[in-house]
């Protein structure tokens, strides 16, 4: 009989681990909180009291504030666009039996292992350097001027640094999902005379719809917190300061921990706006 | 049949014991080239003192980041940190670091160079010990500036560098007649824009704390700094910091380079420069008819946080690392030119140091800086590139993103000016100026 009792034995087997995962998550939220409507200058001396909502209102008004969010959604929207569509295109073609199929997968997926501070040096002073980069050379060799690629597109260069280390994480998702897709299917399409574009259109494509919203959804969560590349190739100048850029600003090189928490309550409810917008459309997907 | 290690033992415990006990100090540092020559000569410390030494070598950024937390929240990680001119008299003042009052006769504290000394105390007590200090100057080409037909004064003007540098310039060959710092960040670019604004007769504030931007100097600075950099500037400039432009000049792209005095061994070491023995140097240069130059003063130096139980331990590690006994350790193993520079007045009257082909110039750059009255209006702060209250790192770096952004040319100068005259007014309000 599951009885009352039982069901208390496993509450209270559980507990240890929900209490740790709700201070995991309670105490750092609650801090944030707190500091957000105190005046705390480390370098002034610490906490200097309460002072309402002036944290709050002097983030919002600072003239940075408009464009990080505008900044973020940027990043986040554009990394979504190229992860996606070539994760699909990459995903297609890993599927087709070739020689080395093993070697090239593993060879795929090998950016996601590299750590973004390092991928990102090695972007910005192997790759897009205007002197000595690859790309400059190539440019040069071309007989065109090289572009100064992390001042004159700078969102753009965060946008490929960054896709390029998520896209291994789409076509990993994205082919197994097409390794599940049952090739009788296809094969009967194909029978009936289907073209390809067809093919791809009406019965690949809603077979991945699943998985790209599991990768738009989890990859969301992570590009909302990007860091290491925008720090490490232009320190948030050019318009590459996005909401979390700002408030590393406003914490560590301000000193300001009152404003930078604030900041971090704002980039909740965006995190939040976001998410709620993607659990809509995911939602309908998941449902099917 | 024991005796023997016994009594090795015995004697390898007096002599621990002689010295006070043995502690292992944590040290947090950058990670320059000084301070790894230094970290490699650790074992001489260890033999003379018996303490241990645990390093954590950082980037400059991360490192001002890490210390300053560290120190903020009391957390006590490091019992030596690395800070500089700008940290120093602001934590000196929130007593937050030991005071360097009580170091030895043998020491020799008095000869610490004046502008070093003055810049890492305050209130004429000395908290932080130089490890090397520096300024800025010009280091040129003298080859192309012999091909160029023109001869660099010991003390050129902006205008003089202006020509020399068009003259220079040859994008066929991918020479840049000058490579200066545009790379965002405060201790990158902004410093730089700043010491050149001096040089105008700029300053950021005036004596109540009200931003200058919008005064016609900074306009007349930032105009010429950008006109010059598009006549003969490396591409892409605005993300130049001082890494970027010392590897142009070493592969020989760059006809001029006004920076740190430091890099004056990087770029005459012939095994990293292609053009090591073709470098002259000569003074940062002034705007005609203004009486302030360009030139920097920068110490990284070495502190006791407040509240460290090894004190006693840390102030010998100190005294053994900015000695005059380390700088003859370095000599002897690295040569002359490795010496850690800049601290003491000593090494230039040492006769080995005098025939260093930049050590007389660097000494001349760090004589021209003045802390204590950077500009030529009055104003109520201390520093050259920088001012020293704790919220100039936050401000100038996004002044200097502002810049960058000129650099760019994403925007004007006097939308930037414009931008970086509101910030800077509504940060220091809020600080409550």
């Amino acid at each position: 009989m599951a009885t009352q009792h039982a069901r208390a034995t496993a509450r209270l087997m559980m507990a240890p681990a929900v209490i740790l995962l709700l201070g995991w998550m309670l105490v750092p939220l609650s801090m944030t909180l707190y500091f957000s409507f105190k005046r705390y200058l480390p370098l002034r001396g610490g906490d200097l009291g309460w002072v309402g909502l002036e944290n709050y209102v002097r983030f919002v008004t600072s003239s940075a504030f408009w464009p990080s969010i505008q900044a973020t959604l940027i990043v986040v929207g554009g990394v979504l666009l190229i992860t996606v569509v070539l994760g699909v295109l990459l995903a297609l073609l890993l599927n087709q039996p070739i020689w080395g199929q093993g070697i090239v997968r593993i060879l795929v997926i090998a950016p996601f292992f590299v750590m973004p501070t390092v991928s990102a040096l090695v972007w910005k002073n192997m790759f897009m350097d205007p002197v000595n980069g690859l790309l400059a050379h190539l440019w040069k060799f071309f007989g065109a001027e090289p572009i100064v690629w992390l001042s004159d597109a700078s969102l753009f260069s965060i946008v490929l640094i960054v896709s390029w280390q998520w896209l291994p994480f789409a076509t990993l998702i994205l082919l197994t999902a097409m390794q599940s897709l049952d090739s009788e299917q296809l094969e009967a399409a194909e029978m009936d005379g289907a073209p390809p574009l067809s093919r791809f259109g009406y019965i690949i494509l809603p077979h991945l719809a699943r998985a790209i919203t599991v990768v738009v959804l989890i990859q969301t969560i992570f590009l909302l917190a990007i860091f290491a590349e925008i720090f490490v190739t232009t320190g948030g100048a050019f318009g590459t300061r996005t909401l979390t850029y700002l408030i590393f600003q406003r914490v560590l090189e301000s000193q300001n921990i009152g404003l930078g928490s604030a900041g971090g309550v704002y980039a909740i409810i965006l995190a939040n706006i976001v998410a709620i917008f993607l659990m809509r459309i995911v939602g309908k997907n998941l449902d099917r | 049949m024991f005796a023997k290690p016994l009594g090795a033992a015995t004697a390898l415990a007096l002599l621990l014991s002689s010295g006070a006990s043995a502690e292992t100090l944590t040290i947090a540092t950058v990670n320059n080239g000084d301070m790894i020559r230094m970290q490699g000569l650790t074992a001489d410390f260890t033999a003379k003192t018996g303490h241990e030494v645990e390093w954590v070598t950082l980037e400059e950024n991360v490192l001002r980041q890490r210390v300053t937390t560290d120190i903020t929240t009391k957390g006590g990680q490091f019992d030596i940190m690395t800070i500089g001119m700008y940290e120093t008299p602001i934590w000196g003042a929130n007593g937050w670091l030991v005071p360097l009052d009580d170091l030895s006769a043998e020491y020799d504290v008095d000869d610490l160079l004046p502008a070093m000394r003055a810049g890492l105390s305050y209130d004429g007590t000395l908290f932080a010990a130089p490890f090397y200090g520096e300024s800025s100057m010009i280091m040129y080409r003298t080859d192309l500036m012999e091909k160029a037909g023109l001869d660099m004064p010991e003390a050129p003007t902006w205008q003089f560098i202006r020509q020399a540098a068009a003259a220079m310039t040859d994008r066929d060959n991918e020479i840049n007649g000058i490579c200066l710092r545009g790379k965002a960040g405060w201790g990158e670019g902004g410093a730089f824009i700043t010491v050149t604004a001096n040089s105008f007769g700029a300053r950021w504030f005036d004596e109540d704390w009200k931003a200058q931007f919008d005064q016609p100097e900074w306009a007349e600075a930032l105009n010429f700094f950008v006109g010059m950099m598009t006549e003969s500037g490396p591409p892409g400039y605005a993300t130049n910091g001082f890494n970027e432009n010392l590897s142009l000049f070493q592969q020989g792209k760059c006809g001029m380079w006004i920076d740190a005095t430091v890099a004056a061994s990087f770029v005459t070491n012939p095994d990293d420069s292609t053009v090591a023995d073709k470098v002259g140097f000569a003074l940062a240069p002034n705007s005609e008819g203004v009486t302030k130059r360009s030139n920097w003063l920068w110490a990284w130096a070495l502190a006791i946080p407040a509240g460290t139980k090894k004190e006693a331990a840390a102030k010998e590690f100190i005294e053994w690392a900015t000695s005059n006994s380390y700088i003859e350790l370095v000599a002897s193993k690295e040569g002359w030119a490795n010496v850690p520079p800049g601290a003491r007045v000593s090494l230039y009257e040492n006769a080995n140091y005098k025939d260093i082909p930049f050590a007389k110039m660097t000494l001349a750059s760090i004589l021209a800086a003045d802390p204590t009255s950077p500009t030529v209006d009055p104003v109520p702060y201390v520093g050259i590139q920088f001012v020293a209250i704790p919220e100039f790192a936050g401000i100038a770096t996004e002044v200097s993103q502002e810049f960058s952004a000129v650099y760019a040319g994403q925007q004007s100068v006097e939308e930037a000016l414009a931008k970086a005259q509101a910030l800077t007014t509504d940060a220091m309000e809020a600080a409550g100026y």
